[in-house]
């Protein structure tokens, strides 16, 4: 794999006295989709977060487009061109769609363009724009969440889990708006259980057990191998 | 151009909006409404105070820091101003030097506060504000050669902003100097809290009112909370600095009791939590209600314990000396009825 947008060699990750990181190495390639997969607790959100620096790395390097930003603070690594989307969202509730998208461009006003992709991708975001985020639906939040990362152009994109919980109607809204960004280049690295969805946009997999990655290879070759997904996670990903 | 100058933040609710109305002709026309000098002095100390509790809404409200500095930062103004006038003597130039001074020294102060502790947790930056407090508590009431130390100081403003100063009557009022100096208080109050509510209201605002709401999430867009919250910390600290500048200016005294003390800081907060956090016109709402009953609820209790001196216990309880106990129970009532303050509550019933 030539030139990775992001690298991470060995990466060990404590929370509190739990080692849960115990050396992750992980490639994402420049302009794909990876998925990064496994049974639950198995630290996929961790490594997430070990990328963006809410967790500091105890040991070990993430390279990001060729620099090391391992103990770099988180705001930096935002600024670098890395959006995160957790799991839980993150919106501010206690302000408006608008002002949470405007919040997403740190670098200037929000490009009317890309203003009219979103909400066409999203369009509950326009009919809201002026609501208070806090009185949302779910899916709308986890859509505004999405849009925010997405509000100014970023190089890497790390999205937890975006359809989980979501009614079906609202998930290929979301997977659309996905495939969207994919289209336009960008590399995603992308946690999701959703298998319709993971299959369909994911170009590589990672899959993850006991704090490292244990197979990484394209996406289409886990898809087709059910016996590989029992032997990796347990289940067979046509079961979700 | 009113929704201009209030930078859009329009009061959303019609009770609210006719509250501040009263509330601005009141303190617009309080020379001519009212007569005589205790009810002039109460509209002085409002506008003041309305000042001082909104720079620190700035902090509390919007930016989610919990701060016992504010008053230092409200002394270090009033003490700019009358150390400046007692060194270079009565005159415009010594008013302005001292509150640009005591603005700055705010500033620097604030900063280092800031710089040092506000990547700790919420709780250690609120204990180090309470510790730097009451350490420049102590050095003012220690250092009396300079400060006056207990007993504060006296100066002198320029005589046009005195009573002497007399300037012939409008509308049946006599116009003083003193009335001059009270539109002073009053129109840099009044320039001084749009200007916080333009800062609120602005792209920094919003990062503020992001940090507070999930301070990990603001840094992972990409902003930098520590500096953010410093920055928050060192404008509450100018804006206060200036208040406490406004408070010299009008009673020409300065002492730790009037400027320092620990209770005007529970003053504070008491004013921003009826008035409701994160509002800004609570704190209009706030600092008008808590000087009014603070002036005028002792009154009020001894003519009701007059009333009622044939009835068992009631007078007892009517007491003025009583006064703070129903203060007490006024806030725990407010705190119950309005849990997100007054206005908060104002804006509810109009969303509801």
């Amino acid at each position: 794999m030539s030139d990775p947008i992001l690298s991470l060699q060995a990466v060990h990750t404590d929370i509190a006295q739990y080692h849960i990181l115990q050396g992750v190495d992980l490639e994402v390639p420049r302009g794909q989709v990876t998925m990064l997969l496994g049974r639950n607790g198995v630290g996929k959100t961790t490594t997430l977060k070990t990328i963006m620096g809410q967790w500091t790395a105890k040991s070990g390097k993430i390279l990001y487009d060729g620099q090391d930003i391992t103990r770099l603070p988180v705001s930096a690594r935002a600024r670098g061109g890395i959006g995160f989307v957790p799991e839980d969202m993150g919106i501010f509730s206690d302000l408006t769609v608008e002002e949470n998208m405007l919040l997403g461009c740190t670098s200037g006003p929000l490009d009317s363009a890309r203003k009219e992709w979103l909400l066409g991708a999203f369009p509950a975001l326009g009919t809201f724009w002026n609501s208070e985020a806090g009185n949302l639906s779910g899916g709308q939040k986890q859509m505004l969440s999405i849009a925010r990362a997405m509000a100014e152009d970023r190089q890497l994109y790390l999205i937890d889990e975006p359809t989980k919980g979501l009614a079906p109607a609202i998930v290929s809204t979301m997977a659309q708006a996905l495939r969207e960004l994919k289209g336009q280049g960008a590399s995603i690295l992308l946690v999701e259980q959703n298998f319709s969805v993971a299959r369909a946009l994911g170009d590589s997999a990672a899959v993850m057990d006991d704090g490292r990655v244990i197979w990484t290879g394209p996406m289409a070759e886990l898809a087709e191998n059910k016996d590989l997904q029992e032997r990796l996670m347990g289940l067979s990903m046509e079961a979700h | 151009m009113i929704v201009k100058l209030l930078s859009g933040d329009k009061p959303r609710s019609a009770v609210l909006t006719a509250v501040l109305l009263v509330i601005l002709i009141c303190l617009a026309g309080a020379p001519f409404i009212f007569d005589g000098v205790r009810p002039l002095d109460t509209a002085a100390r409002i506008c003041i105070f309305i000042l001082l509790v909104a720079s620190y809404d700035l902090l509390l409200g919007y930016g989610g820091i919990v701060s016992f500095a504010h008053t230092m930062f409200f002394g270090l103004g009033a003490y700019g101003v009358a150390l400046a006038s007692t060194h270079m003597g009565r005159g415009f130039d010594a008013l302005l030097a001292g509150s640009l001074a005591g603005a700055l020294a705010a500033v620097v102060l604030a900063l280092l506060i800031g710089l040092f502790s506000l990547r700790v947790r919420a709780i250690f930056f609120a204990m180090i504000t309470l510790a730097v407090a009451s350490a420049v508590a102590v050095l003012v009431s220690q250092f009396s050669g300079i400060t006056g130390g207990e007993d504060g100081l006296t100066y002198k403003i320029p005589r046009v902003l005195t009573s002497a100063n007399r300037m012939g009557e409008f509308l049946g009022t006599r116009i003083t100097g003193k009335t001059l100096n009270y539109y002073l208080v009053f129109f840099a109050s009044l320039i001084l809290f749009l200007l916080l509510l333009r800062i609120v209201n602005s792209p920094f605002g919003r990062v503020l009112q992001a940090i507070r709401e999930n301070d990990f999430r603001a840094e992972a867009i990409g902003y930098r909370v520590v500096w953010y919250r410093t920055a928050a910390t060192c404008l509450s600290a100018a804006a206060a600095a200036l208040a406490g500048s406004l408070f010299a200016i009008w009673l020409r005294y300065v002492g730790p009791d009037t400027t320092l003390s620990f209770e005007i800081m529970l003053d504070i907060l008491l004013m921003v939590v009826i008035g409701g956090m994160g509002t800004m016109y609570g704190a209009v709402i706030g600092a008008a209600l808590f000087i009014l009953a603070q002036t005028y609820l002792q009154n009020l209790m001894g003519s009701a314990s007059e009333a009622t001196a044939g009835l068992p216990l009631i007078p007892d309880l009517l007491n003025p000396n009583r006064w703070l106990m129903w203060l007490g129970i006024l806030f725990i009532l407010s705190v119950y009825f309005f849990p997100s303050g007054i206005v908060g509550r104002l804006r509810q019933r109009r969303a509801s």
